[in-house]
């Protein structure tokens, strides 16, 4: 151990211009893997479309490049109102709950901590299952019953636990985790007992608890999608608070961060981002614990690379996920990163000799 | 915006420079009657307290005294329930978050860091109350931490992982942190607490040459009383939630007191002739 640190003491040249330029290098790497998974994700499946065919198509129909069309009028559909619109929605879905876990983890300063920590996730799927569960169906630009609920179900559970914690004399961080977990297993009851009485739908109530992209549509996207990239931006932005909550409450108020402002505006704009994004695609796990993680291994707890960077890869994760799951016969994206995810924390943990103490 | 001017005019500007020693200025800090404390009860009552520009105070006294309480109330995290509390010449209850961070930096408690973080990154977050907030740190913000790390020492510590080291070098962390935030007046509560006798020492010598050669205003608890009367001019002693007496380590810490405040024989404790 000693040694170990001696050695550690006086830092290599070399390695100092590496973490230097790390973020960079990051941030071009994951640029890439998200264009290789987008050309990907949108040429692959039962019916293949040549890479350069869906480039083609992407460029001219969304640059409106003066490109001679080459490919077929169904390759074109499938592209188009299909692949390309599930695409960005899992690069939604997953740029959100990314962002979103890194910051219930720099907040609660939980490393365990995911975007559905505070309820958000058994409000989402109490909300769903009353939607399968009850006998009404309603259609609002795309959006259904089940997905409506969905998203006021998970902020209703937020809200409530925010509100519950604040009575409580525990310390505010303590108290909003117990609040939480309280809350998230008196609605778990619910949910049980809404799939009892489901019926028929109980394997639409599985299908949302497991998460899926299948559904996706180009008009509920253009609804959801600005909400999570509005309230992920808007986390960005706030990055040097969250950095102050890195030591602590008491001290991020030492920093000159106004703590019961900033904590409810976070939190707020977190439970958004999880909201609409859970609202689109059902419960995903991992991306949202995983992807953060990964990217402070590689570059620190420092939120003003965290966040940008959890968000590009957190959006290409969910899009190769999205893709294996697809390719595999459209099985729950959920059991994709689930399965992809926690083998690969795994083994990053053992690899990196700074353990994280828990 | 973040307006870093009133930092950097320090050496300028009457009140950052001293002003303590000048009749008439204001002194860096100011209790006026202040009562304060938890839920309806006062743990501390009636304080009056000056502490002037380029001071070094330490505050002593038994477990619940109310030194901590103090503090709180000079940050700005306990609003005081009577009296008002002054920070250079400006009352605390009318100075937002970030100012009051301009003005006053307080050493971190020990606290575990949830994540693997670099030394030179616990540092660098002192900076945060100067820091713009979309841009990030700048040219000067990293001059800082680069200037607080030497300053305390810890280039030898620089990459390695806070939460690896040492209790004492730890603190050593913190102290940099505080000292990166440029901040006038510097708050302790129990620095040493822990440490081993080297690293006690190592902290009071970097806080009376940080309050000498720098100016910084410093009031530290403690409850180590031979350090506090080998490194601070001046010794405030709290006892039952008030000033039981306020003067050089010699007549804080005479016999009669040590007794009837700690109740201990005051053979243990070696204040200086």
């Amino acid at each position: 151990m000693s040694i170990r640190s001696e050695q550690l003491a006086v830092p290599i040249a070399g390695e100092h211009a590496w973490r230097a330029r790390r973020p960079a290098v990051l941030f071009a790497a994951g640029f890439v893997a998200l264009l290789v998974a987008v050309v990907l994700g949108v040429g692959l499946g039962t019916v293949a479309v040549a890479p350069g065919d869906t480039l083609a198509i992407l460029g001219r129909r969304i640059l409106a490049l003066p490109l001679a069309q080459t490919w077929s009028v169904p390759a074109e559909t499938i592209v188009m109102e299909l692949r390309l619109p599930r695409v960005l929605e899992a690069m939604v879905v997953g740029l959100g709950l990314a962002v979103a876990g890194a910051t219930f983890q720099s907040l609660l300063r939980n490393p365990l901590a995911d975007p559905y920590v505070l309820g958000t996730a058994s409000g989402a799927a109490l909300g769903a299952a009353i939607a399968v569960v009850i006998p009404v169906r309603v259609l609002v630009l795309e959006f259904g019953l089940l997905h409506a609920l969905a998203f006021a179900g998970a902020l209703a559970a937020v809200w409530v636990v925010y509100r519950l914690s604040r009575t409580s004399p525990l310390a505010p961080l303590t108290s909003l985790l117990l609040t939480g977990y309280a809350i998230g297993s008196l609605l778990a009851a619910g949910l049980a007992m809404a799939m009892y009485l489901s019926g028929a739908g109980l394997r639409q109530i599985f299908g949302f608890l497991l998460g899926g992209l299948d559904g996706a549509a180009w008009l509920r996207l253009a609804v959801a999608a600005p909400l999570v990239l509005g309230a992920s931006l808007a986390i960005m932005v706030r990055a040097r608070v969250l950095n102050g909550f890195l030591l602590g409450e008491e001290t991020a108020a030492h920093l000159g961060v106004d703590v019961r402002r900033e904590r409810a505006i976070l939190l707020a704009l977190a439970s958004l981002a999880t909201a609409a994004a859970v609202a689109l695609s059902g419960l995903i796990g991992f991306v949202g614990l995983v992807v953060p993680h990964l990217v402070r291994l590689a570059v620190g707890p420092n939120a003003r690379l965290v966040l940008p960077l959890s968000a590009l890869y957190g959006a290409s994760l969910l899009v190769f996920a999205d893709l294996v799951a697809r390719l595999l016969g459209e099985i729950p994206v959920g059991v994709v990163t689930a399965v992809v995810g926690a083998p690969f924390f795994l083994a990053m943990l053992r690899r990196v000799r700074t353990g994280y103490e828990l | 915006m973040i307006d870093t001017s009133e930092v950097d005019s320090r050496q300028s500007d009457p009140r950052w420079s001293g002003g303590g020693r000048d009749s008439g200025a204001s002194p860096a800090v100011e209790f006026g009657s202040v009562s304060a404390g938890y839920r309806g009860r006062d743990v501390v009552s009636d304080i009056d307290l000056s502490i002037g520009a380029e001071e070094r105070v330490a505050l002593i006294g038994p477990n619940g005294a109310g030194k901590s309480t103090l503090l709180r109330v000079l940050a700005g995290l306990l609003p005081p329930r009577t009296g008002e509390v002054r920070l250079l010449g400006q009352n605390v209850a009318e100075l937002d978050r970030p100012a009051i961070a301009r003005r006053l930096a307080v050493v971190p408690q020990l606290a575990a860091l949830p994540f693997a973080t670099r030394v030179e990154e616990v540092v660098a977050l002192g900076r945060l109350p100067h820091e713009d907030a979309l841009r990030g740190p700048r040219e000067a913000d990293r001059a800082a931490v680069a200037a607080a790390i030497d300053r305390v020492g810890l280039r030898p510590l620089v990459g390695r992982d806070a939460r690896e080291l040492s209790l004492g070098e730890r603190q050593l962390v913190f102290l940099a942190l505080a000292v990166a935030q440029q901040a006038p007046v510097l708050l302790l509560d129990e620095p040493t607490v822990h440490l081993d006798l080297g690293h006690q020492v190592q902290i009071m010598e970097l806080l009376r040459d940080l309050n000498e050669r720098d100016g910084t205003t410093i009031l530290a608890v403690l409850h180590d009383l031979s350090l506090a009367a080998h490194f601070f001019p001046r010794l405030v002693l709290l006892d039952v939630g008030r000033i039981a007496s306020d003067g050089p380590p010699a007549e804080v810490l005479a016999p009669h007191r040590v007794r009837s405040v700690f109740r201990v024989d005051p053979g243990l404790i070696r204040a200086p002739a």
